[in-house]
């Protein structure tokens, strides 16, 4: 009984940071908010890999390469509240169907709470200039946040702002690393 | 003499390299031969390596002088054994220098004073005409000494080619290391870099006011894309520009009162004008497309900008007051952004996508000329040019680095600055005076 509690506090708290990562994903900012300390002392990490061994066979551990495993996620339909990043085809803004149950789930908690704050933060991939990629991230996020308010949230809810190609979520120059940059992040503030 | 002078500079070229390496920190990569260049001989400033052994004065001159493309040094080494003794009270022996094909030449000295600052002098000799042209003495503190050196530099090109030199004026860049990102102001020759912010955060963007004190840029210090402006000696910052959304690409008005911004705050990237202390927001163009990178033409009427309102972005003009017409100015290719005019309005920098490489241009505003490539680089971005117009200062990358470059108008003399473990990028050419 004990031993079966325990486990499943390793898997709630393998998920909320699976989850905490999603929302920041390489953001400099949630790094400092989540203790570094829990990421790489405690043993969750290794239960966090096994755990999402399922979803990705191999491929997570405590490193920050974690958002490799939630491109993963995301293409086995995991989705819903804790999925926090919509990512985009070349050079698309179209919000994809397969998004709609997480622009449906953040809404949703959007009208459930109106004093919940999102802020949808665009990005693109390294290629092009700086302000132009600047400009597309914001369209991006605009999109986004236009999904979010035709299903129930408000204008004044949300935020949609950008980091164009300045934070990027995986490193490298091909079309693996760009895929996971098209990208907008969700982040509750 | 032509071709004499073309093979004197290959052996210039040859020659400079290896003089160099006692400055470590300081690194002039030349690539590229104009054949119009004057040779000149700097030579090493009398007691030079005694009173100022951590740089060589000459050293910076004669670095100016080769960057700005218009001079060739020659052959130092072989020359320094006779003429060792030479300095701004010399009287050398002219056929000896014709005969070594200088057409100009540079002797000083300098001497540590007892209040330790330091006196400087030299004289510019007209080789040719066997004549002095000027000289000066200064006496400069140790922190000014770089200054001193690039001060000399703009008074021989200034009396040698009648232009003003633009050695003296510095640039503004970001450089970017683990995790960390740094808004620098340096010399123009990209050395003795002063922290102007650090940030754990992206920045981008720098633009100097044309009086040369404030630099406005982006900082996503607080996780969105906000514009500040800040005092470069006293550090006193301001956002000007911080409304729902993205705030972005300030360009300042030639009368320093007025910034062109790029802003999303009623939704798609649209340009404003503000005024400096971030009052007064007027929105300046209406699309459905995105509209950024706003700079002024230098009569301060016009406006350059991107937008990507016929498909893909190109670069647009309007008139500053707004509810002009907007005509297109790029057509070759289908992706032409960062736009920056010369000083005299004639010359449009910018960068175009050529096959997938993203390569510095200039376009003749004037007339009907193609499109010019002045790189075969394939990251490059963020031109700007020198308060004299005859340079470009750009950032490239180079064997998987990014890195500031200066390039002549013809793309002839490029030159690598700065030498830095962080990555260099967004290079902004400040104005005249300091």
């Amino acid at each position: 009984m004990k031993t079966k509690q325990t486990f499943s506090i390793r898997i709630l708290f393998a998920a909320l940071l699976v989850a905490g990562v999603a929302a920041g994903c390489s953001s400099v900012k949630l790094d400092s908010d989540v203790p570094v300390e829990s990421r790489t002392a405690t043993p969750a990490g290794s239960v966090g890999a096994g755990a999402a061994g399922g979803a990705n066979a191999g491929g997570a551990s405590q490193s920050r390469v974690t958002p490799v495993d939630l491109a993963a996620k995301d293409a086995t339909g995991a989705n819903g509240i804790n999925q926090r990043v919509v990512y985009f085809d070349f050079d698309s803004y179209v919000v994809k169907d397969e998004y709609r149950p997480t622009v449906e789930a953040h809404a949703k908690a959007l009208s459930a709470d109106r004093k919940k704050h999102l802020a949808v933060e665009g990005h693109t991939d390294e290629r092009g200039g700086r302000e132009y990629n600047l400009a597309l991230g914001q369209k991006r996020a605009e999109a986004v946040a236009r999904s979010l308010t035709l299903v129930g949230a408000t204008d004044a809810q949300i935020e949609a702002v950008s980091f164009g190609k300045e934070r990027p979520a995986a490193q490298g120059s091909d079309e693996a690393a760009w895929a996971k940059n098209r990208r907008a992040e969700l982040s509750y503030r | 003499m032509l071709i004499r002078r073309q093979f004197c500079s290959a052996a210039g070229l040859a020659l400079l390299v290896p003089a160099l390496p006692a400055l470590a920190e300081f690194r002039v990569e030349i690539s590229g031969v104009g054949a119009t260049q004057l040779p000149i001989a700097v030579l090493k400033f009398r007691d030079e390596e005694r009173s100022t052994p951590s740089l060589s004065l000459s050293a910076i001159v004669r670095a100016d002088l080769e960057r700005s493309g218009v001079f060739r040094n020659i052959d130092l080494p072989a020359v320094t054994t006779t003429a060792a003794a030479l300095d701004e009270n010399s009287q050398p022996a002219m056929p000896d220098w014709r005969g070594r094909a200088a057409d100009a030449l540079v002797a000083g000295s300098i001497t540590r004073l007892a209040d330790g600052r330091f006196d400087v002098r030299f004289k510019l000799w007209d080789v040719v005409k066997g004549a002095v042209l000027g000289g000066q003495s200064t006496a400069v503190d140790a922190a000014d000494l770089r200054l001193a050196a690039h001060r000399i530099a703009d008074f021989i090109y200034e009396k040698l080619t009648g232009e003003k030199g633009v050695f003296s004026t510095r640039i503004a860049y970001v450089t970017k290391g683990s995790n960390r990102f740094t808004l620098r102001v340096a010399d123009a020759d990209g050395e003795g870099g002063q922290v102007a912010l650090n940030s754990p955060e992206p920045i981008i963007s720098p633009a100097w006011s044309p009086d040369g004190k404030q630099l406005a840029y982006v900082s996503f210090e607080t996780q969105k894309a906000v514009v500040y402006t800040q005092d470069a000696s006293t550090g006193v910052r301001r956002a000007v520009a911080n409304f729902k959304g993205s705030n972005s690409a300030p360009a300042w008005s030639p009368d320093g009162q007025t910034l062109a911004v790029t802003l999303s705050r009623e939704n798609g990237s649209q340009l404003y004008l503000i005024a400096r202390d971030g009052s007064n927001v007027r929105r300046l163009t209406q699309s459905n497309a995105i509209d950024t990178e706003p700079v002024f033409a230098p009569d301060g009427r016009g406006i350059y900008f991107v937008s990507d309102r016929g498909g893909g972005p190109q670069v647009y003009r309007t008139s500053a007051t707004g509810g002009g017409s907007v005509e297109r100015v790029t057509f070759g290719g289908n992706y032409n952004i960062s736009p920056a005019i010369s000083p005299d309005g004639r010359l449009m920098a910018y960068i175009s996508r050529q096959g997938g490489a993203f390569r510095l241009h200039t376009l003749d505003l004037t007339g009907n000329a193609q499109p010019l490539a002045v790189t075969d680089t394939s990251d490059d971005e963020h031109p700007s040019f020198a308060p004299n117009g005859r340079l470009i200062i750009y950032a490239s990358r180079l064997q998987g680095r990014d890195v500031l470059m200066t390039t002549t108008l013809d793309g002839k003399i490029k030159a690598r600055l700065v030498s830095t473990t962080a990555d260099v990028r967004a290079p902004a050419w400040g104005p005249y005076g300091r």
